[in-house]
């Protein structure tokens, strides 16, 4: 196995590109570390991204907030400009792993990782993030949704890897959140996770709405039946219902050591009103 | 298989090693630097007990190859004390005796020092949530916890 830090993007593609047998990108590794050790993965040629600038940055653009594929989730936290302009996908972020996690994990590596309960993803996903995904020859922006094709599996080629991800920039009146259920307080993976994003008019009538449930499927769900329930409504407590039970209706979880199937069904859409309410509070500027 | 030559700053002195590419940071303070403060207890970022700082970012040394230190400042537990002057969370872990095997404690000492510098007045829910990736099996972590607590106080008086 080789280790290589290149400095720029081109580079590390090339390295990508030129691997004799597999390469892995590393970002924070708290993922992949834990696969090599446990023999899941054996990667010919491991590319350290943390010493590309671009990556590490978290910098405004005109059209949102770019956030580098190996900046971790604690430098997220402590960037107040995010933290208020996408607050969902900054608290996503912050419930994975523990403060040492925290201290590495990355969005692009929670999204390339390809688990189907990874916190960040129906955040990023709700907010219409987009991946900047970087090869040879061409760059091309995908949302975020397009990138995980099933668990573990993700639509990248080879020679291609997530150089940052754009948090698109909020309408006025605009609120995220994104809420998880795990059955203790802290470090655990989800069971079933929501992130919702709304907009509303001068009014306070919802103009824009995206409901994405987590860990009740191989991959995210986008619940269109949801947004629909809040759009064009204030949204009240029978909107909110009603996007709990389209939720409810679209999870198609599994059975397993961590919860069953009527469980999950049940408590997505708790998490969704709930996460809808406090997406409500925040588009109407309180917190 | 060639081994990678890094430099880097370990407690603030200059350190350097030969490493294999897939040697985690742990194995290379451990087996070879000789600093066996830092222990192993799953190797997979669950525990803690490995905890060290990276450029003043609390991190679990297992989860980190050792070539990634290249012209970073590591800080372990053995930089926590002054010489023979204990650090004042290792005085409150001894007066509250806040361990029992001693496992996890240079983890918790790690990162208690790095809550305290981020935060030097927690609440008790913040001390629990930041040293949630700490685990240990002996103590129950009230005594840690309040050995915690206490050393803060005690430091906002220095």
């Amino acid at each position: 196995m080789r280790f290589e830090s290149p400095q720029t993007t081109k580079d590390a593609v090339a390295l990508l590109a030129g691997a004799k047998g597999k390469g892995r990108v590393l970002a924070g590794g708290t993922d992949l570390l834990v696969q090599m050790k446990s023999g899941m993965a054996a990667p010919d040629v491991i590319v350290d991204i943390k010493r590309i600038p671009a990556m590490k940055s978290i910098k405004a653009e005109k059209d949102g907030m770019r956030v580098g594929a190996a900046v971790a989730s604690a430098e997220m936290a402590e960037h107040a400009a995010l933290a208020k302009g996408w607050p969902g996908v900054v608290e996503a972020a912050d419930l994975i792993g523990s403060t040492q996690i925290q201290g590495r994990a990355t969005l692009a590596g929670n999204l390339c990782n390809g688990s189907p309960a990874a916190d960040s993803v129906p955040a990023m996903a709700a907010i219409g993030a987009k991946a900047r995904v970087v090869g040879p020859k061409k760059r091309r922006d995908v949302l975020v949704e397009k990138i995980v094709t099933g668990p573990g599996k993700i639509s990248l080629a080879k020679d291609e890897l997530i150089e940052s991800i754009l948090l698109p920039k909020r309408p006025p009146r605009s609120g995220d959140a994104y809420l998880r259920f795990i059955p203790r307080t802290e470090m655990d993976i989800a069971v079933a996770g929501a992130a919702v994003s709304l907009t509303l008019d001068t009014k306070g009538v919802c103009t824009d709405a995206r409901v994405i449930i987590g860990a009740v499927g191989p991959r995210i769900i986008d619940v269109k039946d949801g947004a629909k329930a809040l759009i064009g409504t204030k949204v009240d407590k029978a909107a909110l219902k009603a996007m709990e039970a389209a939720c409810s209706a679209a999870a198609t979880p599994i059975d397993d050591k961590r919860g069953t199937k009527e469980f999950r069904k049940h408590v997505v859409g708790v998490l969704a009103r709930r996460a809808g309410q406090i997406a409500l509070k925040r588009a109407k500027g309180s917190k | 298989m060639s081994q990678i030559h890094v430099s880097t700053t370990i407690n603030g002195d200059q350190a350097e090693f030969l490493c294999d590419a897939d040697e985690t940071l742990l194995d290379v303070l451990r087996d070879r630097l000789g600093l066996t403060g830092s222990k192993e207890g799953c190797g997979t970022g669950d525990c803690g007990a490995c905890s060290v700082t990276v450029d003043g970012r609390l991190v679990c040394s297992c989860l980190m190859l050792g070539a990634e230190a290249e012209g970073r400042e590591i800080g372990t537990i053995e930089g926590l004390a002054n010489g023979d002057e204990l650090h004042p969370l290792q005085t409150k872990f001894l007066e509250h005796a806040a361990l029992q095997c001693g496992i996890c404690t240079p983890g918790f000492l790690v990162a208690a020092k790095s809550l305290l510098e981020h935060n030097p007045k927690p609440t008790e829910t913040e001390v629990r949530y930041w040293l949630a990736g700490n685990l240990c099996r002996c103590t129950g972590y009230d005594k840690i916890v309040r050995a915690v607590m206490d050393a803060a106080k005690e430091m906002r008086k220095a």
